[in-house]
């Protein structure tokens, strides 16, 4: 046995100054913190915690500004009833962003599944459910198209979405003859398509099934991205790729299906859209792709995947709906609710970026 | 030796392009053993480890472990053969939480209803495992369970990693470049953890490109050359000078570790 292989054997010379240091290596201490790192680390715990001081805060200041008409309760169902589509389209837009992707094709598979519907139960005497269950399909398949084209061909999911989003268009124009299906037709066919359309009233407030399917579609997502497997490894997936793989998890199917499940969404919103409409409408939601876009980013979901909680994007898409309507009955020109959603979205965003830099 | 070795790796041959990454590589693990492997930077190093890890499909050569042929498609399949990684970048995902990582991929369900027909995960159960885990390797100064791996210093997402690998690894675990982010004090406490597993009876393969660290832990050290095993020398017979001069071609190894 050689002197220097022996020397190196245990503890080495350099550390001997180790001793007299601070032994505490993986102890998990706090350090002293400003306000402003405590508020850091706070919302970086509780990303939510942003959007909803916000709906809270524009509900009270358009409350004072707009009047007792704002407060009403019939006024802010009918907000929620206003927002019930843009909200189903952003938890679609959730679960794909969740994975650092994006979907501009949902407002696009929306509408074209609502066509497909329409042809078949009203134009072609298809009993309603039927239609309805071939529309479920066509917008998991719709999805699930993006999902292959994101993971197999490997194309960034903006540039498959873009695509994808005029060729749902285009087919929707044939599909449909643009043309809109009248609402007595369907009325006279195949009323369940409106079914969503009905509502409950709830002492002065007016609930549409279309808001309350809004609402439980948020539930069962925030039940499954938190208290199953499958639900953290889209969180995974979105965090970090490569780290997810190692970690055993398969990711491109993780993708696909999250494609696939957005694709359901947006057909299930695709019906609830008929009865918030009231017709089947091919020209109708063009820009739902961004107002869902819109109402995620406010909602605190990061563009960069992996951060987010769910809950955020119907929060988000609250607050678009109570400045909207708070806006307008104080009597301010459209124009200026555009513009305010406009920097919403900015800082919203700033925001994110400020607490992704939490550092221990 | 007199013990048959756990993990077996006879003519490897990898090929990237025109790049030859491994040239008929050996290697032997054997139970118990902290085995480093050194060998300068494009040796073959990493291909070799990821062969072994289930990462690539080498081009020819047959791997066994436990005497048994084995034909590794993913590092999830190489996981559930009982060989786990600790991989260079940890494979954390930085947003979740600590109990979140270390079951990732293998999340424990609820028995009963809720897990059956609802898949509803066992949290409880998963975090009391993780803490107990924790604790078990002495890093268990960790506060809360729950919070974001993000959120941890080197040294404790290096624990993290490690205490993941040893909490599941039922054969062999690989770490690859455990102390090279590290601080001196955060390398001591990650040699220590090495040195702990070890005791435990399990075989460690230990990647490394510091040579007081390799010396201090290492029962044997595989010095990997030009895409191939050069030889296999014993830490207590052999300097650190001597090491380097193997690997990078400035000495010839003796014979007699040539055959080993």
């Amino acid at each position: 046995m050689s002197e220097a292989g022996g020397a190196a054997r245990g503890k080495q010379e350099f550390e001997d100054g180790l001793e007299k240091g601070d032994a505490s290596v993986a102890a998990f201490e706090s350090h002293e913190k400003t306000v402003l790192d405590r508020l850091q680390h706070f919302l970086h715990g509780n990303p939510t915690m942003v959007p909803v001081i916000v709906l809270l805060l524009s509900i009270a200041v358009f409350g004072f500004v707009a009047g007792g008409n704002f407060f009403s309760a019939f006024n802010l169902s009918l907000v929620m009833q206003q927002v019930s589509i843009i909200g189903i389209l952003a938890a679609a837009q959730s679960l794909v962003i969740l994975t650092a992707g994006i979907d501009l094709s949902v407002g696009a598979s929306m509408v074209l599944v609502s066509v497909i519907m329409g042809n078949l139960a009203v134009k072609m005497g298809f009993p309603a459910p039927l239609a309805i269950g071939v529309g479920f399909v066509c917008g998991m398949l719709a999805g699930t198209l993006n999902g292959f084209l994101v993971t197999r061909v490997k194309l960034p999911p903006f540039i498959v979405t873009l695509g994808t989003w005029n060729i749902f268009f285009a087919l929707n124009l044939w599909l449909s003859g643009a043309q809109s299906i009248r609402s007595q037709d369907i009325d006279a066919t195949a009323p369940l398509l409106k079914w969503f359309g009905e509502s409950i009233r709830i002492g002065g407030a007016q609930f549409t099934y279309g808001s309350i399917l809004m609402v439980l579609i948020f539930a069962v997502l925030w039940y499954v991205l938190n208290r199953t497997a499958w639900g953290r490894h889209v969180y995974a997936v979105g965090d970090d790729k490569e780290a997810a793989e190692l970690s055993g998890i398969r990711t491109n199917r993780t993708l696909v299906q999250v494609y696939a499940v957005a694709g359901l969404v947006c057909a299930i919103g695709a019906w609830a859209s008929i009865g918030r409409v009231g017709s089947v409408s091919p020209q109708s939601f063009q820009e739902a792709n961004l107002q869902s876009i819109t109402a995620v980013v406010i909602g605190g979901i990061s563009l960069f995947g992996g951060r987010g909680s769910i809950v955020g994007p119907l929060v988000g898409a609250l607050i678009v709906g109570v400045f909207n309507s708070g806006l307008r009955l104080a009597g301010v020109d459209v124009l200026w609710q555009v513009f305010a959603i406009g920097w919403l979205t900015i800082i919203a965003v700033a925001l994110d970026q400020w607490i992704r830099k939490v550092s221990a | 030796m007199s013990t048959e070795p756990i993990l077996t790796a006879r003519g490897l041959v990898k090929h990237y392009g025109r790049v030859v990454a491994l040239n008929q590589a050996d290697f032997d693990l054997y139970p118990g053993e902290i085995l480093a492997v050194i060998g300068d930077n494009g040796a073959g190093k990493s291909t070799l480890i990821k062969a072994i890890s289930g990462a690539i499909h080498p081009d020819e050569g047959e791997i066994r472990l436990d005497g048994e042929p084995i034909h590794f498609r993913s590092p999830l399949e190489a996981r559930e053969a009982g060989i786990e990684t600790v991989y260079q970048t940890l494979a954390l995902s930085p947003a979740l939480s600590i109990a979140d990582n270390m079951f990732l991929g293998r999340e424990i369900r609820k028995s009963g209803f809720m897990g059956r027909w609802f898949r509803s995960l066992d949290r409880e159960a998963m975090e009391r495992i993780a803490r107990e885990k924790l604790s078990d390797l002495g890093l268990m100064t960790i506060q809360n369970i729950s919070q974001a791996v993000e959120t941890l210093s080197g040294g404790q997402r290096q624990g993290v990693a490690v205490a993941r690998a040893a909490a599941f690894g039922s054969k062999v675990i690989i770490m690859d470049e455990p102390t090279a982010a590290l601080g001196v004090k955060e390398s001591r406490r990650v040699l220590d953890l090495i040195q702990d597993v070890r005791s435990r009876g399990m075989p460690i393969v230990l990647i490394s490109h510091n040579m007081p660290h390799v010396f201090e832990v290492a029962d044997r050290i595989h010095v990997h050359r030009l895409g191939r095993r050069l030889c296999v020398i014993d830490p207590k017979d052999y300097t650190m000078s001597d090491a380097v001069a193997f690997m990078t071609g400035a000495k010839e190894p003796p014979a007699e570790a040539l055959a080993a």
